[in-house]
């Protein structure tokens, strides 16, 4: 479990995240919400520890994080693995040497042979086995996150971080990567945390939900509370997904349950 | 100006510290190596060559008093050369292909989040990245100025002699003329200082690109200038101070 306690961050006298007290639940995807420019990659920073708070705590598993021991930060980033907006992936490796390279790094001990195994199950986890010698500029988008995926678990992370894994790819694409993440969030019993503003992830993998909106938490819950939620912001920006709203109007016609949840004001965006 | 400096001072000092294994940075330094010495090879030959060459073709027009002996041209092409152009236009040339590519180089790092991506591993991304290219440039430097002054001396000879500016011999005569050893020692700590200098300043340059492809290209431009601006600086205070 990670707790966030009471974070703030401005830049240059602008506050972007505004005191956020929130937990991340263990063997969960839990999800950052909220629209553009609300700070949830600012938020994810301090937690992956990129950036440092002004103000605040950070807990992992009872270590904590935003205290100056520079053993337990690393003790702590050993646990992290990172899926970046753009993968991220080192450009002068294969997809091969990508992922084995936090283990390089990382875990000297593993022998060469081990190392091998670890890459070649990551690989084939994520759905590439056969793609080990290509370069990241011969992959496409989706795979590219595949690999960003495979790199951060290879070495047995206890927590996953995602930026926007949907961001670039294709519906169907993107509905393959939620899963992939939610299989490995569930297989592994890692904590793991999604940001998005995409509303079929939160209908597809949303164990846990924190909604942000202008660098405050407004709601948090799981996907089941969601549609119900009073919170006029969240219900905003809930109905202003086309798709959402075609369901409800389907919803409403045979006079089901949704709309009982919404307001009209909600639904005139 | 001054802020500047501050900051490039604090990034020379969080190179050392947390560093990662010495048998990764050594690997990593022979990889910077190979590519900025290897890869810089042709292009230093053909300006070095070409420079001798010219240097002696000017200083034959130029020596036109039958008073002065012929080996005089093959005199002033190795001293020029050695002092000067060797260690000073290569490290110039340097900045322009070495320094260009270190920038953009960790500058696309920076943009594309692969800086960040090091850094949550806990891994001290600028020890990883810069300290093995600083230290390969600094190796490979020297061994590029020495090849530029063999290939200018080399340069001068064919144009002296295929010109009929001179014989050989005279030209052989001229470079052993006068010869001080330690004017090799003062190139070679020119250029270790300069292949400090560009590769510090485009790694710090890269280092800290923010933004997008823009501002990775204003990073190399920027590392090219300040590399050279550094070069002819350093270059002055150095012949100020150690001849
Ligand atoms: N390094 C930075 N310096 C200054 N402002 C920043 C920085 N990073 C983010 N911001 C600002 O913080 C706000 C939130 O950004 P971000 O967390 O990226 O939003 P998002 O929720 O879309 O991920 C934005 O207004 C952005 O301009
Ligand atoms: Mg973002």
């Amino acid at each position: 479990m990670i707790e966030v306690h009471n974070i703030q961050k401005s830049f240059n006298g602008n506050p972007v995240l505004k005191g956020i007290t929130c937990t991340f639940e263990t063997g969960k995807c839990n999800l950052l919400l909220g629209g553009s420019g609300t700070g949830k990659s600012v938020l994810l920073q301090c937690i992956v520890g990129l950036m440092k708070p002004d103000l605040g705590s950070i807990t992992f598993d009872g270590l904590v994080f935003t205290n100056n021991k520079v053993d337990i930060k690393q003790e702590i980033r050993r646990k992290i693995g990172m899926l970046f907006q753009g993968g991220a992936l080192f450009d002068s490796m294969t997809v091969y040497e990508n992922t084995e390279f936090p283990l390089k790094m990382l875990t000297p001990e593993m022998s060469k042979e081990e190392r091998r195994d670890r890459v070649e199950f990551c690989l084939k986890r994520v759905g590439l086995e056969n793609a080990g010698t290509k370069m990241p500029s011969e992959i496409s988008g989706g795979m590219k996150k595949r690999v960003g995926i495979a790199r951060a678990i290879a070495p047995n992370c206890t927590y996953l971080f995602c930026d926007e894994p949907n961001s670039g790819l294709d519906p169907a694409t993107s509905i393959k990567i939620d899963e992939l993440i939610y299989e490995i969030t569930h297989e592994y019993g890692i904590t793991t945390v999604v940001i998005t503003h995409d509303m079929n992830s939160v209908v597809e993998i949303g164990d846990h939900i924190i909604y942000l909106h202008k660098g405050q938490k407004l709601w948090d819950g799981n996907k089941d509370e969601i549609l119900n939620t009073t919170v006029p912001e969240l219900k905003e920006f809930i109905f202003s997904s086309s798709l959402v709203r075609a369901a409800k109007k389907v919803d409403e016609e045979t006079e089901g349950g949704l709309a009982a949840a919404t307001s009209d004001e909600a639904y005139n965006i | 100006m001054v802020k500047t400096f501050g900051e490039f001072l604090i990034f020379m000092q969080s190179m050392l510290v947390r560093k990662e294994r010495l048998g990764t940075l050594w690997q990593r330094t022979l990889d910077e190596a190979i590519l900025i010495g290897i890869d810089s090879v042709f292009i230093v030959a053909i300006v070095s060559a070409f420079i001798g060459a010219v240097t002696c073709v000017q200083i034959a027009y130029n020596l036109v008093n039958p008073l002065i002996p012929k080996s005089t041209i093959g005199f002033m092409v190795r001293e020029m050369t050695i002092l000067e152009l060797a260690p000073t236009i290569t490290s110039i040339v340097l900045a322009g292909k070495v320094g260009s590519s270190i920038a953009g180089g960790l500058g696309t790092m920076r943009i594309t989040e692969q800086v960040d991506a090091l850094e949550v591993m806990g891994i001290n991304s600028a020890s990883y990245l810069v300290l093995p290219k600083i230290v390969a440039a600094m190796l490979m430097f020297p061994l590029l100025v020495v090849l530029a002054m063999v290939l200018s001396i080399t340069g001068g000879y064919l144009a002296g002699t295929l010109s009929g500016a001179m014989s050989a011999q005279e030209y052989v005569e001229g470079i052993r003329t006068d010869f001080v050893p330690y004017n090799i020692v003062f190139a070679l700590i020119k250029s270790v200082v300069f292949a400090f200098l560009v590769s510090a300043i485009s790694s710090y340059k890269g280092y800290y690109t923010k933004g997008g492809a823009l501002e990775v290209g204003a990073a190399s431009t920027g590392a090219v200038t300040n590399s050279i601006i550094a070069i002819l600086l350093a270059d002055y205070v150095l012949a100020a101070v150690l001849l």
